[in-house]
């Protein structure tokens, strides 16, 4: 039952926080901006539309966007969407994040197999700053794990009051590192700019050019996932658990919602960081979560 | 049983290669034939011998001292498997890629034979000469092997070196096993008694094991003949010495430390620190090469990090009575032992046929084998996603074990002070090490099998001959296998987690939720792949979207070489790359090169200039000893008469 719950969730909402995203920075800009759900009008045209494929590719290709869908709803059943996850179990937080890696496998082995210039240079770029993301991840799951005394994901993200008052610090380090993380998994700003149009300059938009029709509506719906999936991972962080299922459905959607405002501020403020720079971030973020661990050995 | 049965397997693996040399070249198949079943005896004794409580059997030797003693408990047949597993399969692999039309096949025949039977009995041995005595065939066959193409400078290089190292590591295990007969008064595996375990003794023959079973094993800083070696062998040969010959290292070093009553946290201490930074570093230099078999053998030294780091968690949590923790790190780095072998030797597979249709190592010069060669692209993809520990497959559940005790060491009460402080790092490092395994797998299978042939004879290259493709099917169904059902695997590992370390748990409660989701996860991923692939399969086709670029050529596809490059630049304070680039160019530039090649920092930057240091100091004694006979004859003379004075006085 909540597993159905939970896939109707992201399947529902990850398209509508990449609205909220876009209408943030659309007012943020003083213009009216798309509708909040573009991206349902966008998607629901993708997956009518005809494909064409580059005769260089082999399956592997079409593999990239089929997996990284799957992967994103496999995750969204590990999570504490609605109470206890529905595939929880002690470790899961590890496969929580290996499926996201078998998902970067087969992306950017997709933009490979296209044999061009600049989906090489996308998945290089992925491949070497998702490296960088993956230590601030598990650094942050250690000091949770720590504070909860739990391997297993449903309890360690129910955080409660006690721990944020006996432990405020850490926990504050932990959702700062893993906003960064967020950013730079899901190639936002100032890791990457979804709206640029210069492919030099891109990461996920230049590994996915020669992907159309279905299977781009694919990787659009598992990118929105993905986002959503990752907001609802430090929002389940911040918010306090309820007892009631619905209620907390309630506060996570409202704090993933205001997750992809703060995304929106962001791009609004900032402007792309230059690739050499991006690196450094990232190994910021793994030092915060890493002093974050420190802190609760105390 | 299983002894029996084992010791056939190893004799009739000797018997094909005596075979191999009397008989004629038409009938080679022969001494396949004798080897495969060799293999498949062996692998029968070894599953009697997962069950066995210790079959023994004894013959007899005339070796002062020694006894040809074989024991096999879980422990040895858990090793022994893949011996013969990757024997088999070997044997049917160069069936067509050394086949016996080509030079030497014979001699090839004769010492893999060698090699996997010497090594089958290295790991039931119980007598410590045996064990010896076994130790060095296998060195000198793989040492013969090595050296195969002897036309090739390279491989000669590397044979040598490989040469050297395993003796100086046989050097040491005979100090060790000497030593050990001094402490304990037998040429067997038996027990150390508490007082000698704590004394100079147990550590002198902790750090002994260290040497010997590290060179053998390719622990970073004794790794040097690693990577060359294995770059050098026949493919199939690689295959055998990365799947297995180096987990003889692993074997020793486990069954040595189970003699001791308790490893003091100084010693799991030891092993967890050198498996980090193996399998950090040997990830980092993988990521740099651009020689195929030669990232691979980086990659071993990779893994056998992440098997001694679970090792090292196993011993450090077992010090402080921590029985769940030591069972999660020894589970995990010894099924990671497995594991290994099969995804390994699938991968060095794979890469064997690129290499035999591209004629060439380099993987800047291959690409879009995948559409040429779709079965040997669909089971280096298999190797891929297992060796970067990626879920459904095999390698995720022997990372995840280390993993999970990684984590339970994090949140359980803090003990033992520094060694503690390690443990904290198990889980950082193991993450690093998987997403740099990740990426170096992508940038291999990407440039080598994906995109546009870059050189003519990729996009001429064929179907990899049957026998070739054939050996991989049982590896790929082997890590599908591991991955989707370890529950299987749970009561072997319990039983030689016992062995190894005397902790003794079940793993099916830790298990069975890992099992519950990988078999759904990996159907649902086959399924959405493959109806993708076929709704689409009449899709129309044009070319890769230029950017208007109208005129891209092969070359300028992203190398494998331009992929790493940032990630090596970071680790460039332990591997500077060596890079030969133009200096300043004129106005108008004719012609420019530039190349880069990635030095392994202890060989060539540390062991090879200190050696040549050496060889000029030790130049002096030229003076003396100048290889005429009349000066030795005066040499002795004055001896004698020095001696005299010395004795009349």
């Amino acid at each position: 039952m909540t597993a159905i719950l939970n896939l109707a969730i992201v399947l529902a909402a990850a398209p509508l926080l990449i609205g909220v995203i876009n209408k943030t920075k659309a007012l943020m800009a003083g213009r009216v901006g798309p509708p909040l759900v573009q991206t349902y009008y966008d998607l629901a045209k993708l997956f009518r539309k005809g494909t064409v494929l580059s005769s260089t590719t082999t399956w592997v290709f079409l593999a990239g966007p089929a997996v990284s869908f799957v992967v994103a709803l496999f995750a969204a059943l590990l999570l504490p969407l609605a109470g206890t996850a529905p595939l929880a179990f002690p470790g899961d937080m590890i496969l929580f994040v290996y499926v996201f890696a078998l998902a970067r496998f087969f992306t950017t082995a997709a933009a490979m197999d296209t044999g061009s210039a600049f989906e090489g240079m996308g998945a290089a770029r992925e491949l070497t700053f998702a490296s960088l993301a993956e230590p601030a991840l598990f650094f942050g799951f250690l000091a949770l794990a720590r504070v909860s005394h739990s391997l297993e994901l449903s309890s360690v993200l129910a955080v409660s009051g006690t721990a944020w008052r006996s432990s405020t610090a850490a926990l504050v380090l932990i959702v700062a590192s893993w906003f960064i993380v967020l950013l730079a998994e899901n190639s936002r700003v100032p890791f990457d700019d979804p709206n640029t149009h210069l492919e030099l300059t891109m990461i996920h938009e230049v590994m996915v050019l020669d992907h159309s029709g279905p299977p781009f509506g694919l990787v659009l719906y598992a990118s929105a996932m993905k986002l959503f999936v990752f907001a609802a991972l430090v929002a389940h962080v911040i918010v306090p658990r309820f007892a009631h299922p619905l209620t907390n459905v309630a506060a996570t959607l409202g704090a993933v919602f205001a997750i992809g405002v703060l995304v929106g501020l962001v791009e609004s403020v900032m402007a792309r960081l230059r690739l050499v720079r991006v690196p450094q971030l990232l190994i910021t973020a793994s030092l915060v979560s890493a002093f974050a661990v420190v802190l609760v050995l105390r | 049983m299983s002894a029996q049965l084992i010791v056939l397997g190893a004799l009739l693996c000797f018997a094909s290669a005596l075979v191999s040399l009397v008989v004629p070249r038409r009938t080679q198949v022969l001494t396949a034939v004798i080897q495969v079943s060799g293999g498949i005896i062996g692998l029968a004794g070894c599953i009697a011998g997962f069950r066995g409580a210790g079959a023994a059997l004894r013959l007899p030797w005339q070796v002062p001292m020694g006894v040809a003693a074989v024991r096999v408990d879980a422990l040895s047949a858990f090793f022994a498997a893949p011996v013969f597993l990757l024997g088999v399969l070997g044997a049917v692999y160069a069936e067509r890629y050394w086949p016996s039309s080509k030079p030497r096949a014979a001699y090839v025949r004769c010492f893999f034979g060698i090699a996997t039977g010497a090594l089958s009995l290295v790991l039931v041995a119980a007598n410590t000469l045996f064990f010896v005595a076994l130790w060095e065939i296998v060195a000198l066959a793989c040492f013969f092997l090595v050296g195969t193409d002897t036309a090739d400078a390279d491989a000669r290089g590397a044979a040598w070196l490989y040469l050297a190292a395993s003796h100086i590591a046989t050097l040491t295990l005979f100090g060790l096993v000497t030593l050990l007969h001094s402490a304990t008064g037998t040429w067997s595996f038996v027990p150390l008694s508490r007082a000698v375990a704590s004394s100079d003794t147990g550590s002198a023959l902790f750090w002994l094991a260290i040497v010997a079973f590290g060179i053998k094993a390719g622990m970073m800083p004794f790794h040097v003949w690693l990577p060359a070696a294995h770059a050098a062998a026949p493919t199939h040969v690689s295959a055998v010495m990365s799947g297995v010959v180096i987990k003889m290292g692993i074997y020793g070093l486990v069954r040595v430390l189970s003699l001791y009553p308790a490893v003091p946290d100084w010693m799991g201490g030891t092993v967890l620190t050198l498996g980090i930074i193996s399998s950090i570093l040997g990830v980092a230099f993988a990521l740099a090469q651009h020689d195929l078999k030669r990232l691979l053998a980086y990659h071993s030294i990779e893994n056998i990090g992440i098997i001694l780091a679970g090792l090292g968690v196993g011993y450090i949590a077992r010090g402080h009575g921590l029985v769940m923790i030591a069972m999660l790190g020894f589970a995990g780095g010894l099924l990671h032992v497995w594991n290994h072998g099969l995804f390994k030797a699938l991968l060095f597979f794979g890469a064997g046929s690129a290499i035999h249709a591209t004629h060439t190592r380099e993987i800047d010069r291959m690409g879009g084998l995948a559409r040429r060669m779709p079965m040997v692209a669909a089971g280096f993809l298999t190797g891929a996603v297992a060796i970067s520990g990626l879920p459904p497959l095999n390698g995720f559940v022997s990372e995840w074990l280390i993993y999970v005790a990684g984590f339970k060491a994090v949140v359980g009460p803090m003990r033992g002070g520094w060694a503690w402080l390690l443990l904290l790092a198990v889980v950082p490092a193991l993450a690093l090490t998987g997403a740099l395994a990740l990426a170096c797998f992508v940038k291999a299978f990407g440039a080598v099998f994906l995109g546009n042939p870059r050189t003519r004879e990729a996009a001429e290259a064929g179907q990899a001959p049957a026998s070739m493709r054939l050996a991989m099917v049982p590896l790929v169904l082997a890590c599908v296998a591991i991955g989707v059902v370890p529950v299987a695997l749970a009561p072997l590992l319990s039983r030689i987690v016992a062995i190894a370390s005397g902790v003794s748990m079940s793993l099916v409660t830790t298990l069975a939720p890992l099992q519950r989701i990988a078999a759904p996860m990996a159907f649902v991923l086959a399924i959405t792949v493959s109806a993708l692939v076929i709704r689409l399969r009449r899709a129309p086709r044009t070319v890769t979207w230029d950017c208007g670029y109208a005129r891209p050529t092969a070359r300028m596809q992203y190398s494998s070489s331009s992929t790493a490059r940032t990630l090596v630049a970071f680790f460039a304070w332990v591997m500077p790359p060596s890079v030969h680039a133009p200096g300043q160019l004129p106005l108008f530039p004719a012609e420019a090169a530039l190349s880069t090649h990635m030095p392994d920092t202890v060989l060539d930057r540390g062991l090879l200039p200190a050696l040549r240091r050496l060889q000029r100091i030790a130049g002096i004694a030229h003076y003396i000893q100048s290889g005429r006979v009349q000066l030795y004859l005066v040499y002795l003379g004055v001896t004698l008469l020095a001696l005299l004075v010395w004795s009349l006085r």
